[in-house]
């Protein structure tokens, strides 16, 4: 059972060398493992700011509040060693390290998280079905970590990770986006698989409600001006599907 | 037609001469190249002095090698005394230092892939430093039309080495080089590599440039006929105090020819310096041309110095494609944020990206146990400087 609770997070994004500018105000949540909390919002809300100040992006900086996985703060870890006590980030724009093969990334990957290399057999066997279930092609195994892959190809990609990393809590930024229906079906099913354990507690961020469709969630939370601004169960995310957001932006820029 | 079409007015040579007019004034007097003082545009880079005399023609050669070879059957070595006629035809010397060399080497290592052979495997030449010292080297490698052959030319140990390296590529030949200048810390190299790529015959060289003091390296490539290819892929990686400079130049002086120039380098460590230099002419008259160069860096510490210096000279219209790109930078952090928000500890994700970095250039040398030697030694380098 792990609990993750984000405190009272208040972040930065970093512009220049001198110009920030804050984005989150204030977000309290607390996600258990085996719950699935969506969290949707307009664009510019705040969102992915969340995700990746959770996980260290170096452009972001928490100025206030704490992270805490089973009562530990992650943001007194540095960004692998986040990685390594259980948190993912599935991330919206997946980076390209062009020269390193996925074979090689995910192995390493693999071996820091667990603690051990696994053997060259089994891990190769694992991967292959992992990729296979995922309607991977094996031939990407060879190529350079999201090099030149489309956009559906590195969101399969980040979902191996999650399938392979085994977290205690995954957040999900967008992963959604930009996919086809087929491609949103497979990916889905992924996060499904990881669900199906019971061990981890995913924060799936998105834009739309189509994901919804095939990720159930548990609960859902409005996401508006750096904050939470509503939540609710699956309802909510039905009654946005109607409304659209539009009363969340007006409130905040009436605030 | 006196006046081209597209101007090259615009490039950093701060020479009196444009580059393509270097061949006119080169020659085998060394009488004809004063010492350089390193004002000269072709000089600037060079610290002079740690060139321990090499350029001023002390006229002594108190320092040793030992050349070895080896190649397989069907391909002819042979070790000459200088003034064998053969030698000496692929080039005029540019610069002091080539005219020296080319004036002062005993004997030269002569490799003739005949006609229509294709050599199973690689050709060694193996030149080893051996006594500090002055010393003087030359080597023709001629692939006669249609035959397909690897050579590798290694340097190590210590010597204050100056050299030719001529490589005669026939009509319808390929010929792919290794030069490796694996030297001793203190080694200090000047080379030259001329290069003749004839109708529709290709040429390609991997140039690795890991040790020594001071390796200065000038590949220079023309064409005897159309349809030649060259590629020239360079790595190179500078550790604290070293100098490595890769100055190419590429004559396309005739029709329907195609040049490729990729160098990739490293750097880290105090007064870590790389130069590279990338001339390409587009001559008057021809059509066709098909060029591209590009240099990148990778700088992994403070107080190291690059200089990336691409100069194109065009002097015609007709031209297929010429371009260049130039870009030295650090390490990028989002590179790093990724690998390691998967768990990979920093020093890991480090090593990963600068290997990634290297390893499109090193995969494309098609001898296995190179490629390995040259990753590991990349390595070493690497946690040399994590050492640090």
């Amino acid at each position: 059972m792990t609990k993750f609770e984000i405190r009272g997070v208040h972040a930065d994004v970093l512009i220049g060398a001198e110009e920030r500018q804050e984005i989150l105000k204030g977000v309290d949540l607390t996600i258990n493992s085996g719950e699935t909390h969506a969290i949707m919002g307009p664009n510019g809300s705040g969102k992915s700011t969340l995700a990746y100040a959770i996980a260290g992006h170096p452009k972001y900086e928490i100025t206030a509040g704490e992270v805490l996985l089973d009562g530990e703060n992650v943001l007194d870890m540095s960004v692998d060693e986040r990685a390594r006590a259980g948190l993912f980030l599935a991330m919206q724009y997946p980076v390209e390290v062009p020269g390193v093969s996925m074979s090689n990334f995910l192995r390493s990957s693999v071996t820091a998280v667990r603690g051990e290399a696994p053997k060259l057999r089994a891990f190769s066997k694992e991967l292959q079905q992992s990729m296979g279930n995922l309607s991977i092609d094996s031939s990407f195994a060879a190529r350079g970590v999201n090099e030149g892959f489309s956009g559906g190809e590195k969101k399969r990609h980040e979902i191996l990770q999650l399938e392979l990393l085994k977290p205690k809590m995954a957040i999900l930024d967008e992963t959604d986006s930009g996919l086809d229906v087929d491609a949103l079906k497979v990916v889905s099913e992924g996060i499904n698989r990881s669900r199906a354990t019971g061990e981890v507690g995913v924060m799936l961020i998105t834009h739309y409600t189509r994901i919804l469709n095939y990720v159930k969630p548990d609960f859902v939370h409005v996401f508006a001006h750096g904050r939470i601004a509503e939540s609710g169960g699956p309802e909510l995310a039905d009654a946005l599907e109607a409304e659209g957001y539009e009363r969340f932006v007006k409130a905040g820029a009436a605030q | 037609m006196t006046s081209p079409n597209l101007g090259i007015k615009e490039h950093s040579h701060g020479g009196e001469l444009p580059i393509s007019k270097l061949d006119v004034h080169g020659s085998f007097d060394v009488a004809d190249f004063p010492v350089p003082n390193g004002r000269e545009e072709e000089w600037r880079f060079t610290p002079l002095r740690r060139l321990r005399g090499l350029h001023d023609g002390r006229e002594i050669a108190d320092g040793a090698v030992t050349v070895t070879t080896d190649a397989p059957a069907g391909v002819t070595v042979e070790t000459v005394a200088n003034g064998d006629p053969r030698l000496g035809t692929a080039f005029l010397p540019t610069d002091r230092v080539s005219a020296l060399a080319f004036r002062d080497f005993a004997e030269a290592v002569v490799v003739t892939v005949p006609k229509e052979t294709e050599a199973a495997e690689p050709i060694h030449i193996r030149i080893a430093g051996t006594a500090q010292g002055d010393a003087y080297g030359h080597v023709l490698v001629r692939a006669e039309r249609h035959s397909a052959a690897t050579v590798v030319l290694e340097y190590s140990g210590s010597a204050v080495y100056a050299d030719n390296a001529e490589f005669i590529v026939e009509d319808g030949a390929r010929l792919d080089l290794v030069s490796l200048q694996d030297w001793d810390r203190d080694a200090v190299h000047v080379s030259h590599q001329y290069t003749k790529v004839g109708r529709d015959a290709r040429f390609r060289s991997y140039v690795v440039t890991l040790g020594g003091d001071l390796v200065r390296l000038s590949p220079k490539v023309g064409y005897t006929g159309p349809g030649g290819d060259a590629e020239l892929h360079g790595l190179y990686f500078t550790g604290a105090g070293q100098h490595h400079e890769h100055r190419s130049l590429i004559d396309h002086n005739v029709s329907n020819t195609r040049s490729r120039v990729e160098y990739k380098g490293a750097l880290s460590g105090d007064d870590a310096h790389a130069v590279w230099i990338g001339d390409v002419i587009i001559g008057e008259g021809t059509q066709g041309t098909d060029s591209y160069e590009y240099n990148r860096n990778l700088v992994l510490t403070d107080n190291t110095r690059v200089d990336s210096v691409p100069n194109l000279e065009i002097f015609t219209g007709e031209v297929e494609g010429a371009g260049h790109a130039s870009a030295s930078g650090r390490l990028d952090d989002i590179h790093l944020f990724y690998l390691m928000s998967r768990g990979i500890p920093a020093d890991e994700a480090r090593r990963l990206v600068i290997r990634g970095f290297f390893a499109d250039l090193i995969n494309r040398i098609e001898i296995p146990e190179l490629r390995e030697r040259i990753m590991d030694e990349v390595e070493e380098k690497l946690r040399e400087q994590a050492a640090v």
